[in-house]
């Protein structure tokens, strides 16, 4: 499948494309086919994303899993401060990432 | 240290509102992302893996303690409690808000900070000797050269569009502690028959073409110095390459021309430019002197120092430096506590260090290469005092220039260049030889980190040296051996093929057993390794 990601302009926050809007989630991201490059150009025009970039991921029960590394690791947050990932209470959340 | 004159003030100041505009501007849609970039690229802002980064510019490492609690109040308000002091001797912020980045950049303008020509194809922050003004090996003192070249360089219209981005770096003592040879331009300051001149090295540098400056002038009068350097950057202007990102830097010029030709044309130039007597008048020179004078130092103190806390003394064995000054010491804080981030501290290490300069250190730190703090005039009876309060914040790590005190870049942790991930392997080595005792056995060995190839972790002069690449989506990692950023720079070779993070470990190991059964008397490993050669690190490594 491919998702769509990019920063909020604003905060710089990490997020994805939700279907109808942006999660700060990368379960919540949805396929987007074939539409990613435009929807991108979409969302950079109205300023509710900067830097989007379409990515292959994988589906699985716990939503897309982003094939590389570098998308994992911005989905998370950084691996060596648990503290600061969406996950700060799961100390194996790292593992997701590698 | 030097303090903003009304110039200096009104134009930083002036830069924040600018900014300010642009931001909103950005914001409201009036400016597009393709317009916007460059803008906040020259104001150090930055978009990363997670979020905004800004790069805080830090004038050849020095900081008052004012400005020390300034930073860790923007840790504290504005990110996540936290910062990184960088390899440049400077410092960034990883999870900054663009609509709070002109109040940062206020806020710091409030303490004679900002955070231009941190970015982009300038020259970027001058840097220096951590150890400047007190070393006892310092021929003079290289900061009032530092400060008129950050002048001089500070919105110089010739050189704000430069091919590529161009860093400097002034040393004056034979031995360099600011990997000098190892930046586009290297500046030693030298006496020759009582008169201060500078040796100049040009075409230096790290990433993915590493080279050591050859030197291009083996004298030049301090009243020249500026006319030289421009006359470099003029030929450098003129004749870098625009057209490749990749060989952009001087040092693919000096390398593909010579550094015979390269040097008649500076010649060339540097002559034409001395007819148009553009060198800064001496009285300017004396005005920034002015600003670096010996403090009043205290006189007939001990050079005493009650030794019978034995994790004190070996703090002071490692940590602490000869100072010119009798009764004085260097304290230099480690900030790689084993298993911690190579150059994090919290705000509340960061107010800590500030509070110590205020109080111990004349109001002054130094941030250094290596991503270390330095308190640069302490009173060897207040040591104890600075290293239990250190110690209580996790910051009396005695480990400087042993293998723990590792050089890492972010990595693939936090930067979106990033191929691997630099922190963790970091961490991973430094637990392995946790050992105090089997760190200091293995005497100086300096490791270096990058998660890429623009080696922003030094690993080219690393005496082991660590480059992570992706090899089909997985991390991998590269050694090399035998580099090194002192005033006897080199590049390192690289071993063979990579290893997995944990395998990179246990490489690391293979290498230092193996110096530690070759070694002869008092050879630090890179005397090993020069010694021997490649060939049996490959056998312990690979055989």
């Amino acid at each position: 499948m491919k998702i769509l990601t990019g920063n909020d302009l604003p905060t710089g926050d990490v997020i994805w494309w939700a279907g109808d809007g942006w999660s700060r989630l990368v379960a919540d991201a949805v396929d987007v086919g074939e539409t990613g490059d435009d929807l991108a150009r979409r969302e950079e025009a109205a300023r509710h994303v900067v830097g989007a970039y379409v990515i292959d991921a994988t589906p699985s029960d716990d939503g897309p899993r982003p094939a590389h590394i570098k998308d994992r690791i911005r989905a998370l947050g950084p691996t060596v401060r648990p503290d600061l990932t969406l996950k700060p209470a799961d100390p194996n959340a790292g593992q997701w990432v590698i | 240290m030097y303090r903003y004159d009304q110039y200096d003030q009104s134009i930083v100041e002036a830069r924040v509102e600018e900014f300010r505009d642009q931001t909103n501007r950005r914001l409201a849609g009036a400016l597009t992302e393709d317009q916007f970039k460059p803008l906040r690229l020259m104001n150090g802002l930055y978009l990363q893996l997670h979020a905004y980064m800004l790069r805080v510019a830090i004038p050849y490492g020095t900081l008052s303690g004012k400005q020390m609690r300034m930073l860790g109040h923007i840790a504290r308000k504005y990110d996540r409690d936290y910062a990184h002091f960088t390899t440049r001797q400077n410092l960034q912020y990883n999870w900054i808000k663009l609509e709070d980045a002109p109040d940062i950049l206020a806020e710091l303008a409030t303490v004679e900070m900002h955070a231009i020509q941190t970015s982009g194809n300038c020259i970027r922050n001058i840097s220096s000797d951590q150890y400047a003004g007190v070393a006892a090996d310092e021929i003079v003192d290289p900061r009032p050269w530092a400060e008129l070249l950050r002048q001089w360089s500070s919105f110089h219209p010739e050189f704000t569009y430069l091919p590529r981005k161009f860093k400097i770096a002034v040393i004056a003592s034979q031995e360099d502690r600011a990997a000098m040879r190892l930046h586009d331009i290297g500046i030693e300051l030298v006496k020759r028959d009582g008169v201060v001149g500078a040796r100049i090295f040009a075409g230096g540098g790290m990433g993915r073409t590493p080279m050591v400056a050859p030197e291009i002038r083996d004298f030049v009068g301090e009243d020249e110095i500026i006319s030289y350097i421009e006359a470099c950057l003029r030929v450098y202007n003129r004749y870098g390459r625009r057209d490749n990102k990749y060989k952009a830097r001087i040092k693919i010029l000096v390398h593909e021309i010579g550094r015979d030709e390269y040097k008649r044309q500076v010649e060339e130039e540097f002559f034409a430019m001395k007819q148009l007597g553009l060198n800064p008048p001496t009285a300017e020179l004396d005005r920034i002197r002015g600003y670096f004078a010996d403090p009043a130092y205290e006189t007939g103190l001990s050079d005493d120092i009650d030794r019978s806390d034995p994790a004190f003394a070996l703090w002071i064995d490692q940590n602490v430096k000869a100072h010119k000054q009798p009764g004085y010491a260097i304290v230099n804080i480690s900030l790689k506590p084993i298993g911690g981030i190579p150059g994090d501290a919290s705000s509340a290490q960061i107010d800590l260090m500030a509070d110590l300069a205020e109080r111990f250190s004349l109001d002054e730190l130094r941030v250094t290469h290596a991503q270390n703090i330095v308190l640069p005039f302490v009173k060897k009876a207040d040591l104890y005092a600075i290293w239990q309060e250190l110690d209580a914040v996790g910051l009396a790590e005695a480990n400087l220039d042993l293998i723990s005190d590792i050089i890492a870049c972010p990595g693939l942790d936090y930067c979106s260049l990033a191929n691997a991930r630099s922190i963790t392997v970091a961490q991973k080595i430094a637990e392995r030889f946790a050992d105090p005792v089997r760190q200091r056995d293995l005497g100086e060995l300096k490791l270096k980190i990058s998660g890429c190839i623009n080696a922003c972790g030094h690993h080219h002069a690393g005496h082991i040296g660590i480059l992570g690449v992706d090899r089909r989506g997985i991390e991998n990692y590269q050694l090399s051996l035998g580099g090194s950023g002192a005033e006897d720079a080199s590049v390192g070779s690289i071993t063979g093929p990579g290893f997995d993070e944990n395998g990179i470990v246990d490489a690391v190991e293979k290498v230092t057993d193996l110096y530690v059964r070759e070694r002869t008397e008092g050879e630090r490993f890179l005397d090993t390794y020069r010694r021997l050669g490649m060939k049996p690190f490959k056998e312990a490594l690979y055989g």
